[in-house]
């Protein structure tokens, strides 16, 4: 069972939607218990760090988090939800995130394009790595963001984008993956990467 | 690089889209459902559905349409139309939406505009503007924001490029631009309004109202700088298909999304 994290913001529903398009036994949650017990967890998200953060801690779920992660239990962060792994963010005032990966959230330099970046824009691919399997190297997804984690560990970064910056546009490290873009709303190769995830999910050892 | 898109929008009104009438066989031309699927399996790169009337009811009713369709099309929802308050955005956003378009209540009131900002973040408040050239003898082009535009419209005096930068100031991480003297014609965007726009805001600007053939949608993001092209009847009467615009895009060197 994948527990999807319901923090009352963002886009919850299109993340369970996609993932029970794809075959993915869920429940949705925002009991900590439910998460840690769960074989693969998923942090969906749409919107500022800095709620997202204050919902994180209102509903205790600042903790389970960073645990499941730790335990190794497939774990899926999605947009705000790989951001909020940072040490911190800058996003309306500077504030510290669940410091999972190293790291700060920066906005993206205006300089690059307009901001928020908002459309379909090329990943490619750093690592190789089981949740771009039968997903083209370039492929389009669907960003929508203002901000994008600058990490202190390019050895995570199992994919990038350019829009300005190079900025890495998925995390893989341990068994957890992040996505600056929206798997569930980015078309086919979309969905072809949250089935990858259910498929990780799927092979995890169970404890 | 980010690719320019291509945005059909589905007028609805009490959960049936109106003006889409000449699809052949098999699909009902009034359920938003279906045209959505449609529209995704042609390389539509997002949708828009607006609720052309909008009472508290229909709004009930727009929720349950937005629902059905993030059940069976995986690409970017914006609704639009009768959103008032925060509230009203998170209840479109809780039934899959990805943004919420907001006009008249926006110029009303524009706190709404950095409210909505704060809670989602900006890049869920779309900022639509209807916006009507000021004829001045001789005088550099302007444009004045109408508002309350389903009904008769009204004149506000605002400057519109003037109203689009404030919007992105107080936080919509987008700005449709309606021109309401191109809205229906098929005779081409207003091009001048839209460089105008682009000219001063930071965000990404779609260009609504007035698209006839490809070449005018070519024009609203190479001529107009736009971002996006949303078209409405263009789509629906079956004038042109989605794929072929991103074709026609592609041919001229517009970066497009594969499909």
């Amino acid at each position: 069972m994948i527990a999807v994290i319901d923090y009352g913001a963002g886009n919850l529903r299109s993340a369970v939607r996609a993932l029970q398009h794809v075959g993915a036994a869920l429940t949705v949650s925002d009991d900590p218990k439910v998460i840690a017990a769960a074989d693969g967890v998923v942090l969906p998200g749409v919107g500022a760090t800095r709620d997202t953060m204050q919902e994180l801690e209102r509903r205790g779920l600042t903790s389970v988090i960073p645990e499941v992660i730790e335990r190794r239990t497939p774990f899926l962060g999605i947009c705000v939800g790989m951001q909020v792994l940072a040490e911190t963010s800058e996003e309306w005032g500077a504030h510290a995130c669940l410091g999972v990966v190293p790291g700060s959230v920066r906005r993206l330099p205006e300089a690059g394009g307009k901001v928020p970046q908002i459309g379909w824009n090329q990943v490619h691919f750093a690592t190789e790595h089981p949740l771009f399997a039968s997903i083209p190297d370039g492929a389009d997804f669907y960003f929508v963001h203002s901000f994008y984690v600058d990490t202190a560990a390019p050895e995570i970064v199992a994919g990038r984008t350019a829009y300005g910056v190079e900025f890495p546009s998925v995390l893989a490290f341990g068994s957890a993956v992040a996505t600056q873009f929206h798997p569930e709303k980015s078309g086919r190769w979309g969905l072809q990467l949250l089935r990858n995830f259910v498929g990780l999910v799927e092979a995890h050892p169970k404890p | 690089m980010l690719t320019r898109r291509i945005i059909p929008c589905l007028d609805v009104k009490n959960g049936r889209v109106v003006k889409g009438v000449t699809f052949a066989n098999h699909l009902d031309a009034g359920d938003p459902v279906a045209l959505a699927e449609l529209y995704d399996r042609e390389g539509a790169d997002e949708l828009v559905f607006y609720d052309i009337t909008a009472s508290s009811d229909e709004r009930a009713i727009m929720a349950d349409v937005v629902e059905r369709t993030a059940a069976q099309v995986f690409i970017p929802l914006t609704v639009g139309g009768g959103i008032r308050t925060v509230d009203d955005m998170y209840r479109m956003l809780r039934a899959g939406a990805d943004k919420v378009s907001i006009n008249t209540a926006a110029f009303c009131n524009p706190q709404l505009i950095s409210d909505g900002a704060k809670r989602f973040g900006s890049q869920c408040i779309v900022l639509s503007i209807d916006a009507r050239r000021v004829n001045e003898e001789s005088a550099p082009p302007r444009w004045e924001v109408f508002t309350h535009t389903g009904g008769a419209g009204r004149a506000t005096a605002k400057d519109a490029v003037q109203w689009a930068r404030e919007g992105a100031e107080r936080g919509a991480g987008e700005i449709v631009i309606n021109s309401i003297d191109a809205d229906g014609t098929r005779a081409g965007y207003d091009l001048e309004l839209l460089q105008a726009v682009s000219a001063v805001v930071g965000v990404p600007v779609i260009a609504s109202g007035g698209a006839g053939t490809l070449e005018h949608m070519l024009e609203a993001v190479t001529v107009g700088r736009a971002d996006a092209a949303l078209a409405a009847s263009i789509f629906h009467f079956g004038t042109y298909s989605i794929a072929e615009a991103k074709r026609y895009f592609a041919e001229h060197g517009v970066p497009v999304r594969g499909v």
